[in-house]
């Protein structure tokens, strides 16, 4: 019944304690608004234990896939519950659960009813079990090795973030702002509309996987592919590949099809917005590692040239953009482009630097922009204003404010000794590697950072004290909570990513092998 | 075969005819243990209307619904009986003298109406959703249905207290027809079947107690057009008969196959004309098309699910589809499997058009009970390319799909009939702006159905979409699954719409009520989610019994 490795269904019950976290939180009664939250944070702690063990009990010189479960479900569709994490998946899976107890705790006020609401309205317990039940969603994506499994909950996870972005906007326009209210749920419906369509497209996909290859296990597939007893005609595998990787795209989100994400981060409240960017759409790059490359090697190198360029745009278009953003908000949402560029550059490079160098900006891009985008967060609460204009000289009212927001944007920036330095350097070596010119191209995205980001600094930050911004108290014992554990572990990977590198790196073999297994390139070039 | 030869086998017969005795036609054989569900239903309508009768008038309700639960339980219970007895697959036949077929698709569709039924007719007993009028007690029906509307009679009877029970026989009149409709083994049968269950039909949709007129013109829409396809069948069944010499099923298949040996004399002349084979069928088809509600034959099916009494929208939008589509699923594989070729491509154009028609359509629309039926359409047309399948895979989809389906209609209408202002049900979709946070938990089930017709991961409708198109990837429709992930695409629009509607706009002060209902809308409405979520998480028991119901017996 069991897997093989494993007899505690490790894997299940990490993702189950947020979920039933989740239901457990929505039942708390309307007024008990403070024990909804309290139980929330425990069961995210509680979580970030169970992510531990997995992470300590992974052995990264060992199987593949580890901590195995697999269990019959959905006979007919050939549907199996079937889990198992790579170093990939459990480097992601460390990130969720990092980073969800500090969602948790910057949006602890984020929800509280306003004294007009009905009594029957709950919205705070809404809130908390909605981030829980992303959080279990997430967590057991990472985990699926089941097409089908894996499918459904890249679907079902848009739901709760759909209520999560359409509900609660920010408390600085909370209320009677019907013109908030109204772009927030468009922003929402866009969140929604564009990963539902993308999630079609890939059902399509998937429905024509099953048609051709008569399972959903991503294990059997892959392994009848290598050993060539699973052909699939050149132009199917090509229009599943494109199938799956178009809603990989938009969740991702890649230029094109990324217009959602500033919508969406800028009306949701800063918690929210770090889970979308920082956790939901980590989803959507770890499946092009995961899917694309893995069943459908050939077409991934067929699509190669063409998604370099794309993401090469996403790189220099989101940077470009960012710069001329207003709004501190949607600034971060176009760095954030700008990041995925990054990140689906070093997945497409196809060597093993780009890759793990891709998987490592995964964990630093979320931490880092966490950090950022919760003080940012704290920062625009206290103001009641989004925009860039309306600050100026916060650091000499807010200093330790001012200062957690340097360091948040100087991680985006990729200064070395921070995190995301490592992983950007590694991949634009491995860009540099194969493809010299995309790999210069990027670099101009490193340098457009520094621009956003210090002039950002510059402008909210120093300069005269602005009117408005006199009173404006700095961070509180619950923010600094939140923002200093975030700012240590970017430091510390930075300094030493080791404990990263080491579970990421053979996963990152496991996926090239996928990939080159047929490829006359040997790997040596790829290693200079 | 020569004219001469003709013309003497027709002077034979009519010499046979005059000369045999009469007491020699046999007693027809029927088999009434096999034919048990449907006669319960009869008998049962049969006594409810001798209930309407003879009842005193404060009694007839209750009995009503008694009797109504009563046998259509009995009935589902004979159905798993013949089942469970063997009848859905090895021992399946056909019984009753060649009309009937009892066979797995028939038990299963029969099984999937009575369910639906009982749950329709939990929805038609409610009366606590209007306040009290002059004191009594009042449903969704008219107090008397033959009072013009507005009228001092009408006043008079809304005094007195009437209320129409004469809605549970209808109700069980027409369950009965479509308990037939899917088992129907000829076209004779089918055609009566088919009027059987659509007259109670059209007299419920005229049966609205608010809003009459809109409810009447309903009704006669309704019939119009009905009778309309009704002729068409009709006038195919004639030309099928022209081509096959019989009605029966088996025999026209045989004939389409070119294996039938004997050729009836008297049709000799048009017998085998691919001409009468190819307009009669098409004419069958739209008939049920009709009913079934696939673009271009379902312009009556917005305007009648918005003016019939919402408990009968959601009885007739769940329960009339799976008759509908378990009759076309059996003639298109009983009758015409040899002649797949001719009608794909004809299906395929329908199942294209209903799709798209359908949730294209149904974007522009501003009443929820307008837009439930433009879903309707959509869904149907879903169906449809399970149906194009041409495998086994196929029907059990369907049949999946219908049992899933059926649910959340009767779910979704049963809280339509909940959301009420001074002016009875508040259909109008501005009126449920902000819904949510009046009432979250009437909400949240309406948003679950909304997402299951949707078809989000982890509800019913997900399974069954899944279900219809693999079979429809499997049959080689893949170019289908295409328009039916896009037309899902632009479904999710207005379900989410409703759902944003709900829950991020601010509710308005005038805003309606949520009436809080009676044990029976409650079940009705329970029942529709543990479906819904049932089916989403842990299909494949049902799944299973669809695959095991695929078989046609021919």
């Amino acid at each position: 019944m069991f897997g093989t490795s494993t007899a505690f269904p490790l894997l299940t019950v990490t993702a189950a304690v947020p979920a039933v976290g989740a239901i457990l939180t929505a039942a708390v009664p309307a007024a008990r608004r403070t024990a909804a939250k309290w139980l929330a944070l425990l069961v995210s702690l509680a979580t970030l234990v169970l992510a531990g063990i997995v992470f300590a009990r992974f052995e990264p010189g060992g199987e593949r896939y580890q901590l195995t479960e697999s269990y019959a479900w959905i006979k007919d569709f050939g549907v199996r519950y079937e889990l198992g994490v790579d170093g990939i998946g459990v480097a992601l899976i460390a990130l969720t659960a990092l980073l969800v107890p500090f969602v948790i705790l910057a949006g602890w006020h984020d929800a509280d009813p306003l004294e007009t609401s009905s009594k029957r309205w709950r919205p705070t317990q809404g809130f908390f079990a909605l981030i829980l039940m992303v959080e279990a969603m997430v967590i057991l994506s990472f985990e699926a090795t089941d097409v089908f499994l894996f499918y459904i909950l890249f679907e079902a996870m848009l739901i709760p973030m759909y209520f999560l972005i359409g509900g609660f906007g920010d408390r600085a326009h909370a209320g009677s702002d019907e013109n908030a209210a109204a772009q927030r749920s468009y922003a929402a419906v866009k969140f929604l509309l564009y990963n539902l369509v993308g999630g079609l497209i890939m059902l399509a996909a998937v429905i024509g996987l099953y048609v051709v290859a008569g399972n959903f296990s991503l294990t059997e597939i892959a392994g009848a592919r290598a050993n060539g007893s699973l052909e699939i005609a050149t132009s199917t595998e090509r229009w599943l590949f494109l199938g799956f990787f178009f809603a990989f795209a938009v969740k991702a989100p890649l230029w094109p099809l990324h217009t959602w994400l500033p919508n969406a981060m800028g009306e949701a409240t800063a918690p929210v917005a770090v889970l979308i960017t920082a956790v939901v759409d980590k989803v959507g790059t770890f499946a092009m590692l995961r899917f694309c490359l893995g069943l459908f090697p050939e077409a991934s190198k067929w699509a190669t040239p063409a998604i370099v360029v794309l993401a090469l745009i996403s790189i220099v278009y989101g940077a470009l953009v960012a710069v001329g953003q207003r709004d501190i908000k949607r600034l971060v949402a176009y760095a954030s482009i700008s990041h995925f560029g990054f990140i689906i550059l070093g997945i497409f490079a196809m060597t093993s630097q780009g890759q793990s160098g891709a998987t490592l900006y995964m964990v630093n891009h979320g931490i880092s922009t966490a950090a950022l985008m919760l003080v940012a967060g704290f920062l625009i609460s206290r103001r009641g204003s989004r925009l860039i204009a309306d600050y100026g000289g916060v650091q000499k009212v807010a200093p330790v404010l001012a200062g957690t927001f340097l360091i948040g944007g100087l991680a985006t920036l990729s200064l070395p000794g921070i995190a995301p330095f490592v992983s950007e350097f590694l991949v634009l070596v491995g860009t540099y590697a194969r493809y010299p010119v995309a790999g210069v191209i990027a670099t101009t995205g490193i340098v457009l950072a520094a621009l956003y980001t210090l002039v950002l600094y510059q402008r909210t930050m120093t300069g005269p004290v602005k009117e408005e911004v006199r009173k404006l108290p700095d961070l509180r014992p619950r923010e600094l909570a939140v923002v200093v554990p975030l700012i240590a572990v970017l430091i510390f990977l930075g300094v030493f990513p080791k404990p990263l590198t080491d579970v990421v790196n053979p996963a990152v073999r496991h996926t090239m092998s996928d990939v080159q297994q047929k490829d006359p390139q040997p790997e040596v070039e790829a290693a200079k | 075969m020569s004219a001469p030869a003709v013309a003497s086998s027709v002077h034979t017969l009519w010499t046979t005819a005059a000369v045999e005795p009469l007491e020699k036609i046999p007693a027809p054989h029927i088999e009434y243990t096999q034919l048990a569900p449907v006669l319960i239903v009869v008998g049962a309508a049969v006594l409810s209307v001798l209930v309407e009768a003879f009842v005193p008038r404060r009694g007839r309700y209750t009995a009503q619904v008694f009797l109504s639960v009563l046998a259509l339980a009995a009935a589902f219970a004979a159905v798993v009986g013949l089942a469970a007895g063997g009848y859905g697959s090895t021992k399946a036949h056909i019984a009753a003298m060649g009309a009937i077929a009892v066979d797995g698709p028939a038990l299963f569709l029969q099984g999937t109406i009575l369910l639906a039924s009982i749950v329709a007719v939990f929805t038609f007993a409610e009366r606590r959703l209007d306040p009290a009028d002059h004191g009594h007690r009042v449903d969704s029906f008219a107090a008397e249905a033959a009072a013009v509307p507005g009228s001092d009679h009408e006043k008079a009877a809304v005094r007195a207290g009437f209320t129409t029970t004469e809605v549970f026989p209808f109700a069980l009149f027409a369950v009965a027809g479509m308990l037939v409709f899917p088992a129907a083994n000829d076209l004779l049968t089918l055609f009566i079947a088919l009027e059987v269950f659509s007259l109670p039909l059209y007299l419920l949709c005229a049966l609205a107690r608010r809003k009459r007129l809109m409810s009447q013109e309903a009704a006669v829409k309704y019939f119009l057009l009905g009778a309309f396809s009704s002729a068409f069948l009709l006038f195919g069944i004639a030309l099928l008969y022209g081509y096959a010499g019989s009605v029966s099923y088996a025999v026209i298949a045989d004939v389409v196959d070119g294996t039938v040996a004997s050729v009836n004399p008297a049709l000799a002349g048009t017998m085998g004309n691919d001409a009468l084979l190819l307009i009669g069928f098409a004419m069958v088809l739209m008939g049920l098309l009709f009913k079934v509600g696939a673009v271009p034959f379902h312009m009556w099916t917005p305007d009648v699910y918005q003016g019939a009494p919402t408990p009968v929208t959601g009885f007739m939008a769940a329960a009339t589809k799976v008759a509908a589509f378990g009759a076309l699923l059996r003639l298109l594989y009983v009758v015409l499997p040899g002649l797949t070729w001719d009608w794909r491509p004809v299906m395929w154009g329908v199942a294209i058009l209903t799709m798209l028609g359908g949730a294209i359509v149904a974007i522009t629309q501003t009443d929820i009970k307008r837009l439930l039926a433009y879903s309707s359409i959509a869904h149907a047309g879903f169906l449809l390319a399970g149906v194009i399948a041409a495998t086994p895979s196929g029907i059990s989809s369907v049949l999946f799909y219908l049992g899933a389906y059926s649910f959340v209609t009767i779910g979704a209408f049963a809280v339509v009939t909940l959301v009420r202002d001074a002016g009875g049900e508040a259909t109008h979709l501005s009126k449920w702006a902000g819904l949510g946070r009046r009432s979250p938990l009437v909400a949240a089930v309406f948003a679950v159905f909304l997402l299951a017709f949707a078809g989000i991961p982890l509800t019913s409708g997900f399974s069954g979409k899944f279900a219809v198109f693999k079979a429809a990837a499997e049959g080689g429709a893949g170019a289908l699954v295409v328009v039916g992930v896009l037309s899902s695409a632009i479904a999710a629009f207005f379900y989410i719409r409703v759902i944003v509607l709900m829950f991020f706009s601010e509710p308005k002060a005038d805003g309606p009520t949520v009436a809080v209902p009676s044990a029976f809308t409650t079940v009705a409405i329970t029942a529709g989610v543990a479906v819904t979520l049932a089916l989403g998480l842990a299909p494949q028991y049902f799944l299973d019994l669809a695959n095991q119901a695929s078989v046609f017996v021919r």
